[in-house]
């Protein structure tokens, strides 16, 4: 046994282990998304389920992107065939019904399935907070680059995407990309007590 | 219960092979043949124990016992029987347990049949391969413990994953490839056994070898092409192979392991290339576990990625362990290590075999390059990238085809030097064949240089082939007035090596003429129909029937009818369908496929309206599919053939020589293939 060439030739396979102690535990579906810092694509897609006051939207209204302007935007793809929708629904709710009368607003968008069954998800899961809009030829979610659903988008008040997270939310992450957006929003925006007041509603929901 | 006694019966059988492999290495070193003798006995004792678990879990899986953890992750009441006890092998706890079940049975057939022999290669190769069993010992007490106790026991499980009860063949791929992937442990048992022994220039491992490694060989073949044919029928992308990971993954010990076959009858005949057959054997080894951590770890993108978990990391470490003594011991070793021939001539069959190995080799580390460089990508420069189809279509094209070339070339060409007149009569008549296959594929349509050079190699190769056999008949005949069909048994019988290699050769021409047709000439079309209006690809024509639904107990099924149609004649029908499970989010497709002799309709269901009113279809012409299957087939009968050692005849060996030129069929020694 020649001990100083199997040294040598044992130290070829450092950067092969290397490689996979480092590859290791990384998934590699995890694709970063080139909008963070871009303008979120626009949409107007129709409401089918309503949410709760304050937040309620009149089923049938067309809720615009763009007409949201100067708040912050919590945009939350999802369908009720997705498993880890449901993880995610409760804390998403809630944090809702939490930041109810601050500068920012919450829409779920339908995702590759149909008003009915996504209705009575709803139902069964103890009601949603906030309304949602429904992507029927799934023509938003090519524009964001859906990967899968859940993905949530959180928009600045200037209409750009600061962050997305694939997969379900959970109430630190929501907390902390929340209150940063909205404490970047610029000071004319409206204080939170006059947050209803000022919210800027939707095409045709104004009173 | 049953959870509780099979997994105290893993666990002594991991004690065992601790034990044996300790007292193993103790006997060979103190020259303890009780102690030697005390291992073998834990080999048996691993299989046994490691058998008692496999059918205990086999048994809860049947009996729906689901306070056994896995039995609760993959089993369903709903299940049909069938599926439930394959499912053994559906997620990872149940293969890691059917993994080292395979290696127990391997481990106690190496030592009960080499029981008898003198040396201490035996003895280090039982000892290696206890190692490696208790690693997957380790892995089963521990994270992937497919016997945890849950409690409150559920009612009912999930089911398998959808994909896998879907098929017939999901029941033959896995079981295949773990056999052929556990079984190359075996040569690799073998050459550490051979370096630890001292016995590495006795070439004797490579002899005990040959015959396991056919068989692992022979098993990942059909495992292979089992995937292939699986993945073809279940998938509906229409395709067989499209060089995700973990198909490259079984693909690369495979490369290195026929590389293998070929090399390891230099070393035997002329005592060359013994470093290299080491460094193969290794390699091949170090490959099937590199392939199994890329499937357990998540580490790529693949459709075969199971469920993660800390499993990763024990096997981050089984690699490195692997590696790094595989690499000492072959380096260690390498002054030993002395060619006693060399080479007289170019034109030989070593010098083929050299090249069959270069290229192969090369193959292998072009597939590995462009497997792992996503992960390289990413390390080096953050960058995310994919490798598809393309790279490893225009990489590896050059290679294919060098190879189907020398499939014809090595059988023609004698050992040592070979004269003039021999390379002319050897290598010019089946040129013809080649041209003709060549301007079948040009009349054809193929314009693709290497399609057109695979399709001329295939020609040429399976002719030279076919020739060897007609050959040594027809000197049979003419010496013994055996009939053809009695010369063609005694011609194979007096040297299965050499005719089954022969016949495995057969067998990979038939692949590669069946991928070479169906990438060449596939035609396609997709068309929305209402029920009455057909679809036309390429001159065959079908016609949607109805589009229908029904429910069945798992899931929900639609379906649209094909008929196919022979000048306004019915001749076949089809029944494509989408299968909706409530766990999945997008439809699991059933394609359908017709075929023939000359290829496959095959029909796919791409979406539907609601009410039945039309579907959209679409139908792929793929001329020669079916010859890929059958040439998997000829390549296990190859291997099936080559495998079983010679028989020793009273008449025949000394007969077959005598009356046939020497310059044509050169004289066979024992061992030769």
């Amino acid at each position: 046994m020649n001990w100083k060439r199997a040294a040598i030739a044992s130290l070829t396979a450092v950067p092969v282990i290397a490689l996979f102690a480092w590859g290791f535990g990384k998934d590699p579906n995890n694709i970063p998304s080139p909008l963070p810092g871009r303008m979120a694509p626009d949409f107007s897609l129709p409401v089918f389920a309503p949410g709760q006051p304050p937040m309620a939207l009149p089923v049938g209204d067309t809720v615009r992107l763009s007409q949201l302007r100067g708040q912050v935007v919590v945009l939350n793809f999802w369908a009720s065939w997705c498993l880890s929708c449901r993880d995610e629904h409760r804390t998403l709710s809630a944090f809702a019904r939490r930041y109810a009368g601050r500068p920012v607003h919450f829409l779920g968008v339908l995702y590759n399935d149909f008003p009915a069954p996504a209705i009575s998800w709803i139902q069964e899961m103890g009601g949603q907070e906030y309304p949602s809009v429904n992507d029927a030829n799934a023509h938003t979610a090519i524009n964001y680059g859906l990967y899968g659903v859940p993905e949530t988008y959180f928009i600045d008040g200037s209409g750009r995407v600061a962050f997305k997270q694939t997969g379900p939310v959970t109430d630190e992450i929501l907390t902390r990309e929340v209150d940063s957006l909205i404490a970047a929003l610029p000071a004319s925006a409206a204080p939170p007590a006059a947050a209803p007041a000022a919210k800027p509603g939707p095409t045709g929901a104004t009173p | 219960m049953t959870g509780l006694l099979a997994h105290d019966a893993l666990l002594v059988a991991m004690v065992a092979v601790l034990f044996g492999a300790i007292i193993g290495t103790l006997g060979i070193r103190g020259h303890r043949a009780d102690w030697v003798q005390i291992a073998f006995g834990a080999v048996y004792a691993n299989f046994a124990l490691v058998t008692v678990a496999t059918l205990a879990m086999i048994y809860a899986l049947v009996t729906h016992d689901f306070s056994v953890s896995y039995v609760a992750q993959v089993g369903s009441r709903e299940t049909p029987l069938f599926y439930t006890v394959i499912s053994l092998w559906g997620a990872l706890e149940g293969s890691i347990l059917f993994w080292a079940w395979v290696l127990g049975a391997y481990s106690a057939a190496v030592v009960w049949f080499n029981r008898k022999r003198s040396g201490n290669l035996v003895p280090w190769a039982a000892v290696t391969l206890m190692f490696v069993a208790l690693f997957f010992g380790i892995l089963l007490a521990g994270p992937a413990n497919p016997f945890h106790a849950v409690f409150p026991v559920p009612p009912d499980g999930p089911g398998p994953n959808p994909l896998l009860q879907n098929h017939i063949l999901m029941a033959v791929h896995p079981p295949l490839l773990y056999l052929g992937y556990v079984g190359m442990s075996v040569p690799f048992a073998f050459a550490m056994g051979a370096m630890l022994s001292g016995e590495v220039m006795s070439d004797d491992w490579i002899r005990i070898t040959r015959p396991w490694l056919l068989v692992s060989w022979g098993f990942l073949s059909a495992a292979i092409i089992a995937g292939m044919w699986w993945s073809y029928e279940v998938l509906g992308w229409g395709g067989y192979w499209a060089w995700d990971p973990v198909e490259n993954a079984s693909f690369l010990p495979w490369l290195t392991a026929t590389a293998f076959l070929h090399s390891a009858m230099v070393q035997e005949r002329r005592g060359m290339l013994r470093l290299w057959n080491l460094n193969l054997m290794v390699g091949t080894f170090v490959l099937t576990i590199l392939g199994t951590f890329l499937t357990r770890s998540g580490i790529l993108s693949s459709v075969h990625a199971f469920t993660t978990g800390t499993i990763g990391y024990y096997f981050l470490v089984f690699i490195a362990i692997v590696l790094v003594v595989g690499l000492m011991m072959v380096a260690g070793n390498s002054d030993r290590l002395r060619t006693t021939g060399r080479f007289e001539s170019a034109a030989s069959r070593e010098t083929v075999f050299l090249l069959n190995n270069l290229f192969l080799t090369a193959f292998m580390f072009t597939v590995l390059i462009g497997t792992l460089f996503p992960l390289v990508a990413e390390a080096l420069r953050g960058l995310k990238v994919t490798v598809g189809e393309p790279f490893f279509d225009k990489m590896t094209m050059p290679f294919v085809v060098s190879l189907l070339f020398l499939v014809g070339v090595g059988p023609a060409l004698p050992w040592g030097i070979a004269t003039r007149q021999q390379l002319k009569a050897k290598l010019l008549p089946p040129i013809g064949a080649a041209v003709v296959m060549a301007a079948v594929a040009l009349v054809s349509g193929a314009r693709n240089v290497y399609a057109v050079l695979a399709f001329a190699f295939v020609g040429y190769s399976a002719f030279a082939n076919v020739r060897e056999y007609w050959i040594g008949m027809k000197a049979r005949h003419a010496a013994h007035g055996e009939d053809w069909f009695t010369a063609l048994r005694r011609l194979v019988g007096g040297n299965r090596r050499r005719y089954g290699g022969y016949v495995a050769h057969l067998g990979v021409l038939i692949v590669a003429l069946g991928i070479a047709a169906s990438q060449s000439f596939r035609s396609e079309r997709e068309a929305t129909l209402k029920p009455g209006e057909t679809l036309t690809v390429s001159g065959h024509t079908a016609r949607l029937k109805e589009v229908w639904g029904r429910q069945e107990p798992q899931r929900a099924v639609i379906g649209a009818t094909m008929e196919v149609l022979d000048h306004g004649k019915v001749v076949a029908t089809a029944d494509p369908r989408m299968n909706f499970y409530p766990t999945q989010s997008a439809p699991v497709p059933t394609p359908q496929v017709i075929s023939s002799i000359s290829g496959d309709l095959y029909f796919n269901l791409m979406a539907f309206d609601q009410n039945g009113s039309h579907a959209t279809v679409k139908l792929i012409v793929q001329p020669l599919v079916p010859w890929i299957w059958f040439g998997g087939g000829v390549v296990v009968l190859g291997a099936i053939i080559g495998v079983f050692p010679r028989r020793r005849r009273r008449t025949a060996p000394a007969a077959v020589r005598q009356p046939v030129p020497p310059v044509i069929l050169p004289i066979p020694r024992e061992g030769e293939a």
